[in-house]
């Protein structure tokens, strides 16, 4: 699908038929029906990736078929409003947070212009609150008494294939990225929204492929990549080429290793493609140069988790390989690498899904001492944390001079920031590692802006759409651009290093995009290194 | 359409009550079988869905940190953003309830040419809300005066700082002109600002509008149509009430049983609503857990028992692409039969 060009597009948003930008829908939002053509959806899910993974124990992914969202017909199964009502019926038993949600809301509209969707396309479904009353009118519906009395006039409407097709649409048009519930008085959480009609959704055999391969190769091969063990370790391996080469210092690494100390993980995308490799390059340095005992696996070689956005049940079979690896390998405890969502996971899910996992200790570095007691339960300690704690002891030798290339800013990933908290160690680091500055304070922070392409949207066929939520980050660091000159943009994100590089390509064609070990990397002096004049850190070739 | 149908409801219910109450012997129904009914459905109704909600659990502590969680030491702790003890969660929630503090962050961003995208502090509707909610409850406190017996002196001190200003003979409350203009705000920018128009619902009117219709009506008794207000009588019926020994003495006028039957509808109204979110909001899993989801192990009640692809599973797949690689392994390669 041809992407606009740039100046087309920049006029489409400012001019554009948006309610963001003054237009008003002249019809009641439950009178426009959703239009799908090629470059406004994903892709949905292939048949054999589906049926290997209903095959799989504990999970449930029926009706396999070819289909399009284009076609009239989506080939549902027979009694499907049945199957989606009972669904319902069981995850409003199962979640407070849905019942809290559907019931508690007020429309007053504080989420509205807080969602980078709704900022990019001007589409009124793309408010937060009305991304939720899609689902909220069909509970209405069926589940309150204002609802089966008034209908319509209480802002009820029944189950239908269109109300189904607009879910497919706006919840894939949902980043969880959870900006909203920043803003919203009652703390009403689209992502939980969204969740819950992706989950109702695979019930009926509704999904897009670009979440459900990474899902069963992540199942199968232990990542999304689908990288095979040996695969696996030639990647790294060549890594440790290119760190030998660039600093004279060869990295040592193992992989499923018994008895070492530490399990890392990290998303495989940090081992497959640019810029995320220099990130590992970062970390293998890292490890260097404090001669940690670690080892890799191939088994656990995924950070991330595409469960998350397909439904819990997934999230957990994924994220079980976690401590199933580190028990086997019977390490002490996980260090895990820059990743948004799988954060999320670790933060938020690991513990209560998989746990306890009281065959771990709780984190110590073995460098500093520093018990990691924020992390005593999960046994799991962010590659940031980690850091910053080994600079805050002076553990590590920081040549600031060797990023002077570079002017960096700092991108708050949404759950890092929102789902965890973890702000100002990245900051922290940044500071002993490169000249840096802030964005504006409404997009940083707690405040942050989506990339616009995270739960699995970062597939190309919906470029315009991504161009368009990743407006509000791309303009932020315009901004500061313009402004102070900078040149590179850091985060601590695997899915925002691939989509932020295409949104700067597209938007801020002079602006890179790194993770944050990878100025690490470029600044941390290793003992005995021959490391010349890199004008490109670890990106110099040679 | 929507708010016009809120007026023609609240229109119909003024009706109702000043035609009915006009009719012999209905004064018992207005004056006192409504109001246990609709006490008895907001009661009951409260707690029901208070019940309903509680019976679901929270499987997964999914709590939105507005600020640097609790970390390394030499990371400074927002506390209130990110609690991570109790004591941190009743304080956030506190801000959250009393000061509306999610709103205050609110924002308003623009689209302009370039594009370039601006967000300025907007605050109106923080501060709408504030007027609304405080008149409100200052005015309910205030009721209190009529069902008990003998007046509880704070009582009086909270009138007499709700009527500070002297103005008026009665005495105007600040919080009855604040829950008029409340209303009036709030309604106002449900038609002016363009999202919120778009997105509001009869149910988002119709409680507005009702409870506008309650504040003028009590404002007409207190000020205006003052004929058959006698308060020692109404004092007696709304005691009465409370003590299950409701009486109406001497006739008492249309405008008071209007008033009365309006509150009766909103407050048997209330449970079926959005007004909820006054006890939703403590319940909301997002602002009322501890940000310590790491340090101390949340139970899911329903945790599904998944055991992920299992390792032998992956080896046995991989086992000879492994010992190729030099890939540690359980099980050696067995020797294929003609070697």
């Amino acid at each position: 699908m041809a992407v606009p060009k740039l100046q087309q597009l920049a006029n489409s948003v400012v001019q554009g038929p948006s309610l963001a930008t003054g237009a008003i829908p002249t019809r009641d939002w439950m009178d426009i029906p959703v239009a799908f053509k090629a470059g406004n959806y994903a892709y949905p899910a292939k048949k054999e990736k589906v049926e290997y993974l209903n095959s799989q124990s504990g999970l449930s992914f029926p009706n396999a078929r070819e289909w399009s969202p284009e076609d009239e017909d989506w080939k549902l199964p027979a009694g499907w409003q049945d199957i989606i009502l009972r669904g319902l019926k069981e995850r409003l038993e199962k979640f407070r947070s849905l019942k809290i949600f559907m019931d508690c809301c007020v429309r007053c509209g504080a989420c509205a212009d807080k969602c980078h969707f709704f900022l990019g396309t001007g589409d009124p479904k793309n408010m937060p609150v009305l991304r939720a009353e899609l689902l909220r009118s069909v509970y209405r519906n069926d589940f309150t008494l204002a609802g089966k009395i008034l209908g319509r006039m209480a802002g009820a409407r029944e189950m239908t294939v269109g109300v189904l097709k607009e879910w497919f649409m706006y919840s894939y048009q949902c980043t969880e990225c959870r900006r909203c519930s920043v803003f919203c008085p009652y703390g009403i959480d689209t992502a939980e929204v969204t969740m819950m009609i992706r989950e109702l959704l695979h019930l009926v055999g509704v999904g897009i492929n670009w979440i459900l391969e990474p899902v069963s190769n992540s199942n199968r091969t232990g990542n999304h990549m689908g990288l095979q063990p040996h695969t696996f370790k030639n990647n790294v391996e060549f890594l440790v080429d290119d760190v030998e080469n660039l600093t004279g210092v060869r990295p040592n690494v193992s992989f499923n290793r018994k008895g070492a100390e530490v399990l890392f993980i990290t998303p495989s995308a940090d081992v497959f493609a640019e810029p995320g490799l220099y990130t590992a390059m970062g970390y293998l340095i890292l490890f260097e140069a404090i001669g940690l005992d670690y080892t890799w696996s191939t088994y656990a070689s995924e950070g991330g988790n595409f469960g998350l956005f397909t439904s819990n049940e997934t999230m957990k079979k994924l994220n079980a390989k976690m401590y199933a690896e580190a028990k086997r390998l019977g390490v002490k405890y996980i260090i895990g690498g820059e990743c948004g969502h799988m954060w999320r996971v670790v933060h938020q899910y690991m513990d209560t899904m998989n746990g306890p996992a009281d065959f771990l200790e709780v984190p110590k570095s073995p460098i500093t001492g520093t018990v990691f007691s924020n992390a005593a339960s999960t046994k799991m300690v962010h590659i940031s944390e980690f850091t910053a704690d080994l600079i805050k002891h002076g553990k590590l030798k920081l040549d600031k001079s060797r990023n002077s290339h570079l002017k960096a800013t700092f991108h708050d990933s949404c759950n890092p920031a929102r789902a965890m908290g973890l702000m100002d160690e990245p900051r922290y680091i940044l500071d002993h590692v490169v000249d840096w500055v802030e964005m504006p304070e409404n997009t940083i922070r707690e405040q942050t802006f989506c990339c616009g392409s995270g739960t699995g949207l970062n597939t190309d066929e919906i470029m315009e759409l991504r161009m368009r939520s990743g407006l509000p980050r791309a303009n932020a660091v315009k901004y500061v651009h313009d402004k102070h000159g900078v040149n590179m943009l850091s985060c601590v994100c695997a899915i925002d290093r691939a989509t932020l590089t295409s949104l700067m390509n597209y938007w801020n064609p002079d602006v890179g995009v790194c993770g944050i070990s990878e100025l690490v990397g470029n600044a941390l002096v290793l003992e005995g290194e021959t490391r010349g004049e890199l004008d490109e850190g670890l990106r110099t070739l040679l | 359409m929507k708010y016009a149908f809120s007026f023609l409801a609240v229109i119909a219910l003024i009706l109702i009550a000043w035609l009915g109450s006009q009719i012999p012997g209905m004064p018992y129904l207005f004056g006192v079988a409504l109001p246990y009914l609709a006490m008895i459905i907001f009661l009951g109704g409260c707690v029901y869905k208070v019940v309903q909600w509680a019976k679901s659990p929270v499987p997964f502590p999914i709590q939105t940190t507005c600020g640097q969680g609790k970390s390394l030491d030499f990371i400074k702790h927002n506390r209130l953003e990110a609690p991570s003890t109790n004591g941190e969660v009743v304080a956030r929630m506190f801000l959250e309830v009393v000061t509306f503090r999610s709103l205050f962050r609110n924002t308003k961003s623009e689209i302009h040419e370039g594009p370039y995208i601006t967000y300025e502090s907007s605050k109106w509707l923080w501060c709408f809300a504030l007027i609304f909610h405080y008149s409100f409850f200052s005015i309910v406190v205030r009721h209190l005066r009529l069902f008990l017996d003998p007046v509880p002196a704070w009582i009086g001190w909270w009138e007499f700082v709700d009527g500070l200003f002297e103005v008026g003979a009665p005495t105007w409350y600040i919080s009855d002109v604040g829950l008029v203009v409340g209303c009036l705000l709030l309604f106002s920018r449900r038609l002016i600002t363009r999202h919120v128009r778009y997105i509001s619902l009869a149910n988002d009117y119709f409680p507005l509008v009702l409870i506008f219709a309650v504040a003028v009506t009590g404002i007409l008794m207190r000020f205006f149509l003052r004929t058959d207000i006698d308060i020692v009588n109404i004092k007696q019926l709304t005691v009465g009430l409370v003590t299950l020994s409701p009486v109406i003495g001497a006739k008492i006028g249309s405008i008071f049983f209007i008033h009365v039957f309006l509150v009766c509808v909103l407050i048997a109204y209330f449970p079926f609503s959005k007004l909820m979110h006054f006890a939703g909001v403590f319940l909301s899993p997002t602002r009322n857990l501890r940000n310590d989801s790491r340090a101390v192990r949340h139970i899911n009640p329903w945790n599904p028992k998944i055991l992920p692809h299992s390792y032998a599973g992956y080896e046995d797949e991989f086992r000879e692409f492994m010992v190729n690689a030099d890939i540690p392994v359980e099980k050696e390669l067995t020797p294929s039969k003609d070697e």
